[in-house]
């Protein structure tokens, strides 16, 4: 079994090097920087900051279902009838909102640090306890992405009149599956200008998981940028690199946006 | 033939039915029970570790620390607001050099982390010091409270140039045209009709980009300026006292609600002519 998931991972990471788009057969820096600083392999640092940009684009890739599930129960218990619904998850929005990325992060990293020691102490355990940098990153984003998120949700929410509710009851549809099959479609529809705004603040907001040592695109560069002391070059490049990021993600986004409005008149 | 003599005396309303225990009730309390727990454990913990000689010896550098901070970010955001007039008038030239060179700079300063940007100045332009030593301005990028100053001050002002842009463009067309057939000249009508509007509809943003700016302002700690980040790294540093983090993130917290109190109070009291 195990034989079969190495072969599996093994074509996998065949594809991936030869799609790379870095330091492929027809990747930019083997094409562009061969004998400069941004050469492939050993002889530059081409394909370190490749890797810093893959667990980048993973991040933000792997945060943002996080962030959208807690934001969407956020969201929908910020319109609950019960008061104390609402009241807890305003206080989530604006404990999240109100606390700086950098400072939920280090919250998150060393409360967990500290959380998991104390419990493994009582287990009788006392070695050194190290959380993975990506996982803090992950959660500590997802839970800002989530606080921001439920308001556009919550918007989107408003936005959609209550007939549609009432006609999802009267077909004789469950909460659930009018939830399912009537609100979410339209939200989604608009919704997803705001969330597109959202995921270029995620983008952005990975750079800071650098700082506990996630070998992301600022961290390669950063240390790039030490070792050969050229770092007006590496960190433009880490700039370039976010902007490209940035660019191919609006594109996803208007053709996402292009597709949920399919249905619509044209006007 | 019988009539009715007598009124039926008044009664009182059947009981209401009891409130049926559902889940979301269940789970309103769960979490409220989950965040008070959260609010007396993190008080508990400050109550049990509380230690005069650490305060005496943290708090008024935790004090300057919020000093530096606000002062870093008054200063950026007044800056950046100056240093945006030019940028959105670029964004909204006929010219299409100045445009496309406006829209290139707002495009780059959004597109790209601050984080990025503040490393790009900070350790970038100290491989270009021989050249800035010749122009003299090598003093005032040798300082990282400069360098970060300047970089929130370029960041902001990308943000600001497309928040005065968008509030300009979103005064409707009409009132240019009623301005002009009242025979009001351009210059007038601009600071008199459009920009008035505009400002309306610019209020909200510009309390969120200052918003974002006090938040985002945390990550000059990295390069050396001791904020009140810093001054909470340092603390923890020398403590390893994880309160140090709970003070700096009451702080925080207290600082953008009060702005955004102090900012809806602003927008109620300016917007109070459009109420109906």
């Amino acid at each position: 079994m195990s034989g079969l998931f190495a072969g599996f991972y093994s074509i996998l990471a065949w594809i991936g090097s030869i799609v790379d788009p870095f330091c492929g057969p027809v990747g930019v820096f083997r094409w562009l920087a061969s004998g400069t600083l941004l050469a492939c392999g050993d002889a530059g640092w081409g394909d370190e900051i490749a890797y810093g940009f893959v667990v980048t684009a993973s991040l933000a890739i792997a945060t943002l279902p996080v962030g959208l599930l807690i934001g969407f129960f956020v969201a929908l218990g910020k319109q609950s009838e019960e008061r104390t619904v609402r009241l807890a998850s305003n206080i989530y929005t604006t404990i999240f909102r109100g606390l700086p990325e950098l400072l939920t992060l280090f919250i998150v990293y060393y409360g967990l640090q500290i959380l998991v020691q104390q419990l493994l102490a009582s287990f009788g355990y006392d070695g050194p306890v190290e959380i993975n940098a990506f996982f803090a990153g992950m959660i500590a984003l997802g839970v800002v992405f989530s606080a921001y998120c439920s308001e556009v949700l919550l918007s989107a929410f408003k936005a959609i009149p209550h007939g549609q509710y009432e006609a999802g009851a009267a077909l004789g549809l469950h909460r659930g599956r009018t939830m399912r099959l009537i609100i979410v479609p339209q939200l989604v529809r608009i919704a997803l200008p705001g969330l597109g705004n959202l995921w270029m603040a995620l983008l952005k907001d990975t750079a800071l998981v650098s700082v506990v040592g996630l070998p992301d695109i600022l961290r390669q560069t950063g240390i790039a940028a030490r070792v050969t002391k050229q770092a007006f070059e590496f960190f433009g490049m880490a700039c370039i690199l976010f902007l490209v990021l940035a660019m191919v993600s609006s594109i996803i986004f208007s053709n996402l946006e292009r597709w949920t409005k399919r249905a619509e008149m044209g006007r | 033939m019988s009539f009715v003599e007598t009124m039926i005396p008044p009664q009182a309303p059947p009981p209401a039915p009891p409130k049926a225990y559902t889940l979301a009730r269940f789970v309103g309390s769960v979490t409220l029970g989950i965040w008070l727990a959260l609010g007396v454990g993190i008080f508990l913990t400050v109550v049990n570790g509380w230690d005069p000689a650490k305060f005496a010896k943290y708090g008024p550098s935790f004090l300057s620390g919020l000093g530096v901070t606000l002062m870093l970010v008054a200063c950026s955001v007044v800056l950046g607001a100056i240093l945006s007039l030019p940028i959105a008038l670029g964004r909204m030239s006929k010219n299409k050099i100045w445009s496309w060179l406006a829209y290139a700079y707002v495009y780059f300063f959004r597109g790209t982390p601050l984080i990025a940007q503040l490393f790009l100045i900070y350790y970038g332009l100290g491989s270009f010091r021989p050249q800035l030593e010749s122009v003299g301005l090598w003093w005032f990028f040798r300082e990282a409270w400069n360098c970060a100053l300047f970089t929130f001050t370029l960041n902001t002002a990308a943000y600001q140039a497309e928040i005065l842009r968008g509030s300009i463009e979103s005064v409707p067309r009409g009132q240019r045209e009623g301005a002009a057939a009242l025979g009001l000249p351009e210059r007038v009508a601009f600071y008199k009709i459009i920009l008035p509007q505009a400002m309306i509809v610019a209020l909200r943003p510009y309390g969120n980009e200052i918003i974002l700016m006090i938040k985002g302002s945390a990550i000059v700690a990295i390069v050396t300026v001791f904020d009140l980040m810093g001054e909470t790294r340092r603390a923890f540093s020398r403590t390893f006292d994880y309160q140090m983090y709970v003070w700096a993130a009451i702080l925080y917290l207290l600082m953008v609600e009060l702005l955004r109190n102090i900012w809806a109070w602003l927008e109620n009291r300016l917007t109070r002519h459009l109420k109906r």
